[in-house]
């Protein structure tokens, strides 16, 4: 008797697993970003654009494709051209390199999660020196978050060549993060399905919850209206339209093989084109509402840097000259300044070179991404907010469940065409194999626990899979309208949906989408190779702040085999089938 | 024009007849002993040290207003701290010297041994101050930064951590919690597998049990009686087949 393939118990589950999957740490602290550094209001006229040409399209196809072809990727593609199952190979590798190191990120949420519960929030104060007289001098030359990051947590090394040891404790939430993972993928879809209502509803609470607060914390209006005043020249970058193009197609997710996985799990009736566009809709708009709440944090906290430096100006003033204590206040202080400068020159001459230019704007110009935003800037934020443990459990709860719900997909990309092949499935049960991709990512996830692993973690993150799915996505598109046959894959969709294609996917599939790919591609490959050698940012203990230094040569053949090694697969699997096939059609022929 | 207050503040002598030879001596020694006293508290004098409040920043609106009676509150903590060092347990509060109070408020003191000649050396009274600077501060309400002590560097209060750190006692339990949840469900999806690996071959057996059952009841066979489709029973004729069809 035929197992029969597990199925979703209901819709919504699948359209939650997506979800999950599609709206991750992405959305929250690389958008937000992109937002203010092209132009703020003037972006949103770029991404939408670009939703709909290339984010919704592309996800329609592969949410198709999966759920025509009933298995996962490797087998997918292996069914549409027998050529191309090495699309579904590298689909695989790339899904493998980033469940590695994503699920570090985890490790760090649970970190700080766990360190939420103490009072004071141990990012808030800095150590004292050993004969505690004054603070830790690296906490005093950074910031006390800044500290608790690089020294605390990551406990980083001042370059990439000096690995160090593995930090036991970010090594044992690392281990909790993939136990978390594999209870969460051990019953295949039957549990899946369950979690992925928590990971894809809870973070919109969260983000409401913070968005409510965010707003009527003192100064957010501030960094509002600066953030999202459009700057109407920025259109005219070709940069806000790459960055708008590479942020749809990264954020949905499309190339890994989880889409493809997930839909594969569908009743061949169901309405994949709705759902499509709902998800992608869906994920844009989170992107949006978690900026607003961004951009009032990040307002609140560069009023209070502001109204801090003031601060300090005030008091080195009132020290310097011996005026009257509350005498010099925010507002009197340019007209005192000029009476100073006209009563006691000389003094003032020697005081001037530590008289800070306090400006709200140069505040709000700092732009983070990436870790940084979640675990400097926000922490920031966070320690002077009332109540801020909750805050902060808050804040890393929803971090966590937008992590996790990305992890649920990328082991799916991975697991589903492993137990679809026969031959595993046959000697390992589903529980044994899920454990098996745990541990091996586990344990070459201990490499970003090491001192230097957060260098490492950032290449594996801007290289491993950014040329790779450019490329597997360019050769899915090709391969579904040109291999395949629109025509057919369009009957196939009748048959299997019970409604036609319209003649705007048919447009995009076949032409707008593929040349888009193509244009990103020979943008990124034209980056890469104009700036010559590859740069990073290392933290200098004794500075109190990050230096670019260059990569070292092994590193730079690193992240060659590291893109080499997932697209190598389409080329050299097409060879070998045809290969196969020389060699078979040469074997039969003889034989009348 | 600064407020100047030596501890003895200046006495006003009307200018009397020269009567007593012994009293002319004693105008000298008078106005040498007040210049060495007013030496001794200076700005940047030996052993001086500067003091900074920050009254309005710390109360706001209850802030109160320095006056003399303020600084006799000083002198009083400055030389109750004097006094708990050993060999200085005869500090009077006269012994403290406060000079060049400003606005801001700000001002310098020294403290002079019981001679009134030479100040007590630095070292001493900045000890002496970083031991009770607590008792200091909260006479006035103030806390280490809005009371400052140029030059004697406040001791900072490390933050108490508990025997065991908490991050680790909140990770044991989620860490604990899963893998029960991980053991619960790998023996449940076992116990699934080997019941259904067995339910196949029991379904077979019933199915025989069944099928003899049928066959042996009381020596008649029951089988018509389990057709769901029922028997025939020839004894009642059906009316119409009597007639042939047409």
């Amino acid at each position: 008797m035929e197992k029969t393939r597990p199925l979703w118990a209901n819709p919504l589950q699948f359209v939650f697993a997506c979800i999950s999957y599609a709206v991750g740490l992405g959305n929250v602290w690389r958008f937000p970003y992109l937002c203010q550094m092209y132009g703020g209001g003037s972006f949103l006229v770029p991404y939408i654009i670009m939703l709909i040409v290339e984010g919704m399209p592309l996800l329609y196809l592969e949410l198709a494709v999966g759920q025509r072809m009933r298995q996962g990727s490797i087998g997918a593609w292996r069914t549409i051209s027998p050529y191309l199952s090495g699309v579904g190979i590298a689909s695989v590798v790339v899904s493998f390199f980033l469940s590695m190191y994503y699920n570090v990120i985890n490790a760090w949420s649970f970190w700080y999660l766990f360190h939420s519960f103490q009072d004071p929030l141990p990012w808030s104060v800095c150590p004292l020196n050993s004969n505690h007289t004054d603070y830790d001098e690296e906490c005093e030359k950074a910031s006390s978050t800044q500290y608790f990051w690089y020294r605390k947590t990551l406990n980083i090394s001042p370059s990439i060549e000096e690995t160090g040891v593995v930090q036991w404790q970010p090594a044992l939430c690392l281990i909790l993060a993939w136990l978390v993972v594999y209870l969460c993928i051990l019953r295949g879809t039957e549990s899946t399905g369950k979690v992925v209502y928590f990971t894809a509803l809870l973070p919109y609470c969260v983000l409401i919850i913070y968005l409510v607060r965010g707003l009527t914390l003192h100064g957010a209006t501030n960094g509002l209206a600066y953030m999202f005043t459009p700057k109407l020249e920025q259109l005219a970058n070709p940069k806000a339209w790459i960055n708008a193009a590479t942020q749809i197609f990264f954020s949905l997710g499309l190339g890994f093989g989880s889409l493809i996985a997930f839909a594969s799990y569908n009743e061949p009736s169901n309405n994949c084109q709705r759902h499509a566009i709902i998800v992608s809709i869906i994920n844009s708009s989170t992107s949006i509402f978690s900026s607003l709440v961004t951009f009032s944090i990040y307002g609140f906290k560069a009023t209070l840097n502001y109204e801090n430096c003031l601060k300090k100006v005030i008091l080195l003033l009132t020290d310097s000259f011996d005026l009257e204590d509350g005498f010099l206040t925010a507002s009197n202080l340019e007209q005192v300044k000029t009476y100073l400068v006209s009563a006691y020159p000389s003094k003032y001459s020697e005081v001037f070179p530590q008289i800070k230019n306090c400006s709200l704007e140069s505040e709000l110009n700092t732009a983070v991404q990436g870790t940084g935003l979640s675990f400097i800037v926000y922490t920031e934020a966070i320690k002077n907010m009332e109540v801020s443990q909750l805050w902060s459990v808050l804040y890393f709860f929803m971090l966590l469940m937008l992590g996790i719900g990305s992890m649920l997909g990328n082991t799916a990309a991975i697991l589903t065409p492993l137990t679809d092949s026969k031959v595993i499935s046959s000697y390992l049960p589903k529980e044994a194999i899920s454990g098996l991709v745990c541990l091996v990512n586990c344990a070459i996830g201990m490499v970003f626990t090491m001192e230097s692993g957060n260098y490492w973690f950032d290449i594996f993150n801007d290289y491993a899979a950014t040329l790779s799915l450019l490329l597997i996505v360019l050769v899915e598109t090709v391969a579904v309208c040109y291999v395949y046959g629109l025509r057919r894959f369009e009957s196939d969709l009748q048959s299997m949906t019970g409604c036609s294609l319209s003649w705007y996917w048919k447009v995009m599939w076949a032409g707008v989408s593929p040349l888009l790919i193509i244009s990103l591609f020979i943008f990124f490959l034209s980056d890469y190779i104009l700036m010559g050698t590859l740069q990073y940012q290392a933290w200098d203990a004794s500075k109190g702040q990050l230096v670019t230094k260059d990569y070292p040569t092994y590193v730079l053949v690193f992240i060659g085999l590291l893109v080499a090694s997932s697209i190598m697969f389409i080329p050299l699997v097409a060879l070998g089938t045809f290969i196969m096939r020389c060699l078979n059609r040469g074997n039969t022929a003889p034989v009348v | 024009m600064a407020k100047a207050a030596l501890s003895g503040g200046w006495i006003f002598f009307p200018r009397l007849p020269c009567v007593f030879h012994s009293e002319r001596m004693l105008w000298p020694l008078f106005f040498l002993v007040t210049a060495i006293r007013a030496e001794l508290c200076q700005p940047d004098a030996e052993n001086a040290f500067k003091v900074r409040l920050s009254i309005k920043t710390a109360l706001g609106d209850k802030a109160y207003a320095w006056d003399t009676n303020e600084e006799y509150l000083f002198k009083a903590m400055v030389a109750f701290s004097m006094r708990k060092v050993p060999n200085r347990e005869t500090t009077e509060i006269s012994h403290v010297l406060l000079c060049n109070v400003t606005q801001r408020v700000s001002f310098w003191f020294v403290v002079t041994d019981p001679s009134k000649n030479h100040t007590i050396p630095a070292v001493e009274v900045q000890s002496a101050i970083r031991m009770n600077r607590n008792r200091i501060n909260n006479a006035f309400f103030l806390n280490d930064q809005t009371l400052e002590f140029l030059k004697i560097p406040s001791t900072l209060e490390p933050p108490t951590e508990p025997a065991v750190p908490v991050w680790i006692i909140i990770f044991g339990v989620i860490f604990c919690i899963v893998i029960i949840a991980i053991t619960l469900l790998i023996l449940s999806g076992i116990r699934q597998r080997r019941r259904k690996n067995k339910g196949p071959a029991e379904g077979e057996d019933a199915e025989d049990k069944r099928a003899t059952a049928v066959t042996v009841e009381n020596g008649i066979p029951c089988d018509p009686l389990d057709m769901k489709d029922g028997c025939l029973n020839d004894a009642f004729m059906n009316e119409g087949e009597r007639l042939t069809p047409l």
